[in-house]
């Protein structure tokens, strides 16, 4: 098993080479510039050990192009944060990595996606078995109009994980546990799972998508709906679930982005600006349109 | 109070506009009240006038007559023969009963309306009382008779019009012999069960509305089975796997179109495929419940289409992130929520179709059907079909038979409506 913090300190080495680009800094106002501006991703996109590996990706819909050209790495038990302003297709691009964008008609993905040897965007590549790799939380809680129970037994009865009942008890058991929810819950597994609070529908969100034992777990502003203490620990839980799984996290707070992650990617209109480790992307951006978000100049 | 420019503050006009906007909340809710005012005596007009005319319907006038059982008037030589027995001539039986008790009626005419005052199905029920007890041959007893529709309407009628009796279709002498068997107790008023257990007749006191009730039943049950399924279906497509393109909006604007066309228009499209084309009979539950199908099924898509696009796209994604296939999203989530909506919007479809007469022209079911349907390939008519036929009628009895029939039309929609309403409660209730 692996050490969490390994794949950081490896990547180092790799993305050496892209620390020079970011020297050639834009020379027009980049807060209002354009495309032309943000230039070559800074930074260390890319993973010595990586799970998924998106090269060259652009999103268009309909005529609209919404991403340009990203590659980016997601190391294995990397949490990595996708920051940026509204609109500026982060959650687009989260949404490429589990092909969730396949339900609207008028996107098409260009670029190579990759999930270890899997090719996600293959014409021949189902999605069905892909989802249940690649696990998804969104932006507000939905959890199903069923029991608590029934929700997170959702995911281990369509893909037939278990064979006998007590399985899927001990499924659903651990889940909750691992999404620190089985204390609050455990004695009411049969009531609705709509009845419980935001915080705790999120975390029943998570523990759902656990059952079905992703290796990745895309989180899409997971905290966006809930009050700092339902934050708090859904933060702590992205901690906890690091050591498993590995997790691409879209977020709008960039406190909660420094907080849970390893690496830090900042996204500006359609573009992969920077990609560096966390604390660096904080302290010390190489690049003026992170400098100038990070410091609260827009967004 | 005014500021230095001799202006009004906004808090002082915002003060004297009030009372203005007060005014306008208190008309615009009383148009409101008024609306509803209007409808609930709408309502009532229509309930008291079809209770009032309808309710004598479920009461039958019957004449108690001394009948005997003579075997020689009968033309019956052996008793124990059946079918002998069965081909009798009871009528007879019962004009001899009738002229007993009033022998002054001599003359041809005088006798032929003495005779009228019985209904001539009675002599059917005599049969069936023989049948049950034969030891009655040879004996007289007091036998209850089904009196004809113009003695029951006169009897009922007889009290309410003052100083001038209402008379309707019967002759003075016909009015004073009724008068004569009132007076001996020998008329009585009973619960028209003929009303709920016979199909249509020509003779008003024998006609009865089951048969038109089971025809509407049968052809409903057709409805229900092939357009909820078809419709359910279609919307399902057409919301969550249609791409959206010129041919889905094309096929979009046809349905909302079928739902404005005449229902007279899918009558004769029935009457030229299923009965033309296809070569069904004619007055069929089958071919009414197809065209009834024909007709409610936009509506049932398009409601459907909305109950299915009100699920909430969370739950969706919800499913699909799990790794669910489109079809398990569909089954396991989409469709049990929209299921109330769709049940909503299915009830008024159906509702539309129990009430639909013109296209069940289109294909017969119009026709004059006695006996009692049992089978969607029997021939059959309809509740509304059937009102609209005894409305048709000139005798009086009938008047009352048409409101009797609509109070049954109402009573089976609302008991149906009832019966989905708790439907949609029981699904709702599984949050």
């Amino acid at each position: 098993m692996q050490v969490v913090n390994t794949p950081i300190q490896e990547n180092e080495k790799l993305n050496a080479k892209s620390d020079k680009v970011a020297r050639e800094k834009p020379k027009t106002d980049p807060i209002n510039g354009s495309h032309a501006n943000v230039g070559e991703t800074v930074g260390k996109p890319f993973a010595k050990h990586p799970k998924m590996t998106m090269r060259n990706v652009d999103v268009f819909y309909g005529d609209k192009q919404a991403i340009y050209d990203v590659s980016l790495d997601i190391g294995k038990h990397e949490v990595v944060a996708m920051i940026g302003p509204s609109g500026c297709g982060k959650s687009t691009f989260l949404r490429c990595l589990n092909r969730m964008n396949d339900t609207i008609d008028i996107c098409k993905v260009k670029g190579e996606i990759k999930l270890e040897e899997l090719d996600v965007y293959h014409p021949k590549q189902d999605v069905v078995p892909l989802r249940a790799r690649v696990g998804m939380v969104f932006q507000k809680p939905n959890p199903f109009p069923k029991s608590i129970y029934d929700n997170v037994a959702y995911g281990p009865r369509i893909h037939g994980l278990f064979e006998r009942k007590t399985d899927l008890d001990e499924i659903v058991e651990n889940s909750l546990r691992r999404a620190s929810l089985w204390e609050e819950v455990k004695d009411r597994l049969h009531s609705p799972g709509t009845g419980l609070s935001g915080g705790q529908q999120q975390r029943l969100c998570i523990a759902r998508t656990i059952a079905v034992s992703p290796e990745v777990i895309l989180m899409d502003e997971p905290c966006s709906a809930l009050d700092p203490i339902a934050t708090a620990k859904i933060e702590e839980l992205i901690a906890e679930l690091s050591k498993k799984f590995t997790i691409a996290i879209v977020t709008h707070s960039m406190q909660q982005a420094a907080r849970v992650s390893h690496r830090t990617a900042y996204f500006h209109m359609g573009k992969l600006v920077e990609v560096n480790d966390t604390k660096r992307v904080f302290t010390n951006p190489q690049h003026k349109l992170t400098e100038a978000y990070i410091t609260g100049r827009f967004g | 109070m005014t500021n230095s420019n001799g202006t009004l503050s906004t808090a002082e006009k915002v003060n004297k506009s009030l009372q203005k906007r007060y005014r306008a909340e208190k008309r615009f809710r009383a148009y409101g009240i008024s609306a509803i005012a209007f409808g609930l005596l709408c309502l009532v007009v229509l309930f008291t006038d079809i209770i009032s005319k309808g309710h004598s319907a479920f009461f039958q006038t019957y004449v108690k007559l001394d009948i005997t059982f003579d075997p020689t008037e009968m033309g019956v030589d052996d008793p124990t023969d059946a079918n002998q027995l069965a081909t009798a001539d009871y009528d007879s039986l019962i004009r001899n009963a009738l002229k007993e008790q009033f022998p002054e009626a001599s003359g041809r005419r005088d006798r032929r309306a003495l005779y009228a005052v019985v209904s001539n199905g009675a002599a059917f029920t005599l049969r069936e009382q023989l049948k049950e007890n034969p030891q009655l041959l040879n004996q007289t007893v007091p036998m209850w008779m089904l009196a004809d529709d113009d003695i029951d309407t006169y009897v009922k009628h007889r009290d309410d019009a003052q100083g001038d009796t209402f008379a309707g279709r019967i002759s003075e002498k016909q009015m004073g012999w009724v008068d004569t068997l009132i007076d001996n107790n020998q008329v009585e008023s009973r619960f028209n069960t003929t009303f709920f257990t016979s199909g249509d007749s020509r003779e008003p006191e024998q006609a009865g509305i089951l048969g038109a009730l089971v025809g509407s039943l049968l052809t409903l049950v057709v409805t229900i089975l092939l357009s909820f399924p078809i419709g359910v279906a279609a919307a399902v497509y057409l919301e969550e796997y249609a791409p959206q393109n010129k041919f889905t909006d094309f096929i979009e604007v046809n349905i909302n179109n079928l739902a404005a066309v005449p229902s007279i228009i899918f009558g004769l499209l029935g009457l030229a495929i299923f009965i033309g084309f296809f070569e069904m009979q004619r007055s069929l539950p089958l071919v009414g419940g197809l065209v009834l199908t024909l007709m409610t099924l936009p509506t049932i898509i398009i409601s459907s289409r909305a109950a299915i696009k009100a699920v909430p796209p969370s739950v969706r994604d919800a499913a699909l992130g799990l790794g669910a296939s489109k079809m398990q999203m569909v089954l396991h989530h989409v469709l049990p929520l929209a299921m109330p909506g769709m049940l909503t919007g299915a009830i008024i479809g159906f509702a539309q179709a129990l009430g639909e007469t013109a296209p069940l022209l289109m294909i017969g079911m119009v026709a004059f059907v006695v006996d009692i349907p049992g089978a969607i390939t029997d021939p059959a008519t309809a509740l509304p079909v059937q009102i609209f036929l005894w409305s048709d009628s000139p005798e009086r009895a009938f008047v009352e038979r048409t409101s009797a029939a609509i109070m049954v039309l109402l009573a089976f929609l609302i008991s149906m409506n009832t019966l989905a309403i708790w439907l949609r409660r029981r699904l709702e209730r599984r949050w």
